[in-house]
């Protein structure tokens, strides 16, 4: 089941640089929520606070609170057990490119120490089935490496890949950027059923999909968040003006 | 264009090409079942081989592959993941400057540290100076094949939950394998016709010896010997030596190479 997200008083640096004044916001479990805004506005640097992702990069730090669920991510949670917990998939597919499909979605649980082969087999299948990809794949799980698929089939392995983990919360990083238009329609789709399971957050730069998939949606502007609401209203009758012009096309 | 191309690889391949092929002809007259099986026989005596040369050959190589992979795959990864910073600039000079060091030198060095302390000469001693000019290679090779593993793959594996470390030994090195291993045996196959490295640490041996800690006999050490002598049937000899030592180096790069082919496809 998904959890809910709460963040507090959020400010993110890549050295001394600021990338996020002051976000606020609470993300409500098994439902998908949309980031959108111009480029270099800071929603791909907040979804990475949200799993710890963003002090991988050298000088990047954090201030303020962020929860998921009960768990307090800058406070007493290690980031390796948090990742577990929130999973991630990227902007470009990323599967590891000397490894089988089996590996490739395998691969979480094995490299943190999980070896029974029987429940692995299941948490495979599971996880391609879910990602809607087992049809594709199944006559050439290890035969074929993961590389070898085509791009929106990557992008689906890298989604049976975070999902094998067993997370409450999958964040995505503009999945779609790199995909054809039917790849981009599966994928979607997937979003919709991975609802029912997961607390989704993602980030878009296409408008009319934040409208598709998502129930709420945040703009963000210059590292802030301008307005946070129902994706309806967002759409029709943002309140804020900047709001207003980014999703008539007016700006960005 | 492709005129060009063709040529200048002609012309890479010409000298490798003349060299095997004039060594065959001198050595192949030489090589038979004795030259393979036997010790030198003393000078006078026709007959006898570089069995022992043969085999301390390995011996001394299996030490400095078992002392100088670990150490510059270590120092490799440690340079690509984590040394990002001062000390990693610094440990990247010295290493560049190592390569750089004449190997009679570097022989010297093992002289100092293995053969005054156990006070003869020995395999240990030759294996560790050429461990010693192993490791700069090793180093730096895999520290460039680290580094053209994307980001992206690291990121992966951090987003699955798999600590930093995990990551580095089995994404990051695993990706970059095939590469590292290149390195690894361009280190090899350029240790194991070295000569003046062994010259004052294994210093060669007319006998059979199975003991690390004693004097032992190497191809090269051999047909420098042999080279150099007054005697015609050594002069063969050495030609037949050297064709071998380079049948060795390059089936055991060649064998390295399908194991690890074979290897990588079935999986963690």
């Amino acid at each position: 089941m998904g959890v809910g997200i709460k963040v507090e008083h959020l400010n993110a640096f890549y050295g001394k640089t600021q990338a996020l004044f002051d976000v606020n916001i609470v993300v409500q479990a098994n439902h998908a929520t949309a980031l959108i805004g111009p480029s270099g506005c800071g929603k791909s640097t907040f979804i990475r606070c949200l799993n710890r992702m963003h002090e991988t990069i050298p000088e990047a730090r954090v201030e303020g609170t962020v929860h998921i669920g009960d768990l307090s991510v800058y406070n007493g949670t290690s980031a390796t057990q948090l990742r577990r917990r929130v999973g991630m998939v990227f902007q470009k597919p990323n599967p590891f490119p000397t490894m089988s499909i089996y590996d490739n979605v395998a691969a979480g649980l094995k490299l943190n120490g999980f070896r029974k082969r029987k429940q692995l087999d299941e948490v495979v299948e599971q996880s391609l089935h879910n990602a809607a990809l087992w049809d594709e794949v199944k006559d050439s799980l290890h035969k074929k490496s993961g590389a070898s698929l085509s791009g929106g089939q990557q992008q689906r392995l890298c989604i049976a890949r975070a999902l094998a983990v067993q997370p409450e919360v999958l964040l995505m990083d503009e999945p779609c950027s790199a995909l054809d238009p039917i790849s981009t329609g599966k994928i979607e789709e997937l979003i919709f059923q991975l609802k029912e399971q997961y607390t989704i957050v993602i980030v878009t730069h296409n408008m009319q999909q934040a409208a598709r998939v998502a129930e709420f949606t945040g703009f963000f502007l210059l590292g802030k968040m301008i307005e946070f609401d129902k994706t309806e209203k967002i759409f029709t009758k943002p309140s804020d003006k900047r709001t207003e012009d980014y999703v008539t096309g007016r700006f960005g | 264009m492709t005129g060009v191309a063709v040529l200048t690889v002609l012309l890479v391949l010409l000298p490798l090409v003349a060299i095997f092929t004039y060594l065959v002809y001198k050595g192949i007259g030489s090589i038979n079942l004795a030259f393979l099986t036997q010790t030198p026989k003393p000078v006078g005596e026709a007959g006898g081989g570089m069995a022992n040369a043969i085999v301390g050959s390995m011996v001394i190589l299996a030490i400095a592959s078992s002392l100088g992979v670990p150490l510059g795959i270590g120092a490799g990864i440690f340079l690509s993941e984590y040394g990002r910073n001062r000390y990693g600039d610094m440990v990247r000079f010295v290493s560049d400057v190592l390569n750089g060091v004449p190997s009679i030198v570097v022989g010297i060095v093992a002289y100092g540290l293995v053969v005054m302390r156990q006070k003869h000469f020995s395999a240990l001693a030759g294996g560790v100076a050429l461990a010693i000019m192993m490791i700069p290679t090793i180093a730096r090779t895999t520290e460039q094949m680290l580094l053209l593993v994307p980001q992206s793959t690291r990121e992966a594996a951090y987003g699955l939950g798999v600590s930093r470390w995990r990551t580095t030994l089995s994404i990051t090195v695993r990706t970059a394998t095939s590469g590292i291993i290149t390195g690894v045996m361009l280190a090899f196959a350029r240790v194991a016709g070295e000569t003046a490295p062994l010259l004052f640490t294994a210093f060669g041996n007319q006998f059979w010896n199975w003991k690390t800690d004693q004097p032992t006999a190497a191809l090269s050490l051999q047909i420098f010997t042999y080279a150099i002598s007054p005697f015609d049937e050594w002069h063969r000899q050495a030609w037949a030596g050297a064709l071998v030592l380079i049948v060795l180096i390059v089936s055991a790069v060649a064998a390295v190479r399908i194991a690890v082919r074979h290897g990588t496809l079935s999986g963690a």
